[in-house]
């Protein structure tokens, strides 16, 4: 079975050591702060200028101001810091935030990253990506390994516009977590039940299987 | 020093058409409601903005763009925004896609009297078409240019009669670097105060960089996204 995205989260939130500053992106990676392991004390960093992210408002105690940047309703914690923008990226830049979890839509084998833009289509626009990816040492990209269409979003290159270059460390799919090495893409771990086969069927970018390579336990 | 104006409309009256505006917030928190909708009383138009998102259809920027104010869109994010895609589409409106680290820096830079800075964002993608760029130990970086405006319009809390400022939780976001950037820099806010009231520890832009600043009225502050959870 594929992971859903739960697991998906479940599974990036292991990477996270004690002491690490996160940021986390929109979709997939936001869920990842509901699987912390106990004992590992993370500080979530939010780019519209927020360190120590806390959950949700209650009902009826959500603030306008204290938004996240997804531009959901959030609230501080003991110990939280607020700042602007350029401070935000400044810390982002200067390589103070450890790990930068982030969507894809796809990813190349030498670790490019397009998550942006489709030519053509409507075009939203980069956001904060494009800083976060291009500054921190630790990417993991959270996504599907292929698109609705069922084709691979692990490519020998991509094909749509870049968010960044040489850049993706790790990927968790559905399928599987990979790194991104000098040889492509290595499969350390696969999701229960879904066999090497049908990850080597499913990656089009080049592959190889970690000698020690595993399933996935939850 | 004195730098109080008594409204809005008072506070905008020589933005003319054709201007290069700056406009504080991040989606619609932190948004300069009050001089937004003078704005649209005004029916300046041809404008330049430059600001992280456009609004939504009906609040923020979106009611500039309803009127058809806004010539020219400097944004990184501009998603949920259907007029926004229309005018985009059927090529009415400009808009031009900026890193949002880099649209800050770029504004704080401004602030900073620095003419432009190396930044990483954008290295080999299509953001770095066209600019120079420059490799410091070993590590590429594209030269970005501060901003021009002619005005930095500017929400915040709490500020003094001169100009003084502070701002609110993540309300502050592009407001303390817009508010540095404007020729003319004109800010709202939700409680206007004597000077001495704010402890000047806690100023988080001094007022040398503000020229006009009024009392605001009616904030909406609508929230987009409203999560919550129950109580246990």
């Amino acid at each position: 079975m594929a992971l859903n995205k739960e697991q998906i989260a479940q599974r990036i939130a292991r990477e996270l050591q004690d002491g690490f500053y996160v940021n986390l992106g929109i979709g997939i990676p936001t869920l990842v702060a509901n699987y912390i392991p106990e004992g590992v004390n993370v500080v979530l960093q939010s780019e519209n200028g927020l360190l120590g992210m806390g959950p949700f408002p209650y009902e009826g105690e959500e603030d306008a101001d204290m938004i996240n940047a997804g531009k959901q309703t959030i609230t501080k914690l003991p110990g939280s810091a607020i700042f602007d923008s350029a401070m935000s990226f400044g810390m982002i830049r200067a390589g103070k935030v450890h790990l930068t979890v982030l969507g894809a839509m796809e990813v190349a084998d030498n670790g490019d990253i397009a998550n942006w833009k489709i030519p053509g289509k409507m075009v939203k626009g980069m956001g904060g990506a494009m800083d976060l990816v291009a500054a921190a040492e630790n990417i993991i990209v959270a996504m599907q390994h292929t698109n609705p269409k069922g084709e691979s979003k692990l490519l020998p290159r991509c094909t749509l516009p870049l968010t960044g270059v040489r850049c993706v460390k790790k990927i968790v799919t559905d399928l599987g977590v990979f790194d991104v090495t000098p040889d492509g893409f290595r499969c350390l771990e696969y999701a229960p039940g879904v066999t090497i086969e049908e990850i080597k069927q499913k990656t089009a970018g080049r592959l190889s299987i970690a000698e020690d390579a595993r399933e996935m336990a939850f | 020093m004195n730098k109080v104006v008594a409204n809005a409309d008072e506070a905008i009256k020589d933005i003319e058409s054709g201007a290069t505006l700056m406009l504080g917030g991040f989606g619609l928190c932190g948004i300069p409601e009050n001089c937004i909708a003078a704005l649209v009383r005004k029916g300046v138009n041809n404008l330049t903005c430059i600001s992280n998102n456009a609004g939504v259809d009906d609040f923020g920027i979106g009611l500039m763009l309803q009127q058809k104010q806004v010539k020219k869109m400097i944004s990184s994010y501009v998603g949920e925004n259907a007029e926004f895609e229309r005018q985009l589409l059927s090529g009415e409106l400009e808009v031009e896609l900026i890193p949002q680290g880099t649209l800050a820096t770029r504004c704080m830079a401004t602030g900073y009297g620095m003419p432009a800075v190396y930044l990483l964002a954008g290295v080999g993608t299509e953001v770095a078409e066209g600019k120079e760029v420059r490799t410091f130990k070993g590590k590429e970086y594209l030269l970005e240019e501060a901003f021009d405006s002619d005005f930095a319009i500017v929400k915040a809390w709490k500020g003094d009669t001169m100009g003084n400022l502070v701002f609110k939780d993540t309300a502050r976001n592009f407001n303390p670097m817009m508010a540095m950037a404007g020729k003319i820099t004109i800010a709202e806010v939700e409680e206007l105060v004597e000077p001495g009231a704010l402890d000047p520890n806690f100023v988080h832009t001094p007022g040398i960089y503000v020229h006009r600043i009024f009392q605001g009225a009616n904030y909406e502050k609508r929230i987009e996204q409203r999560t919550v959870r129950k109580k246990q």
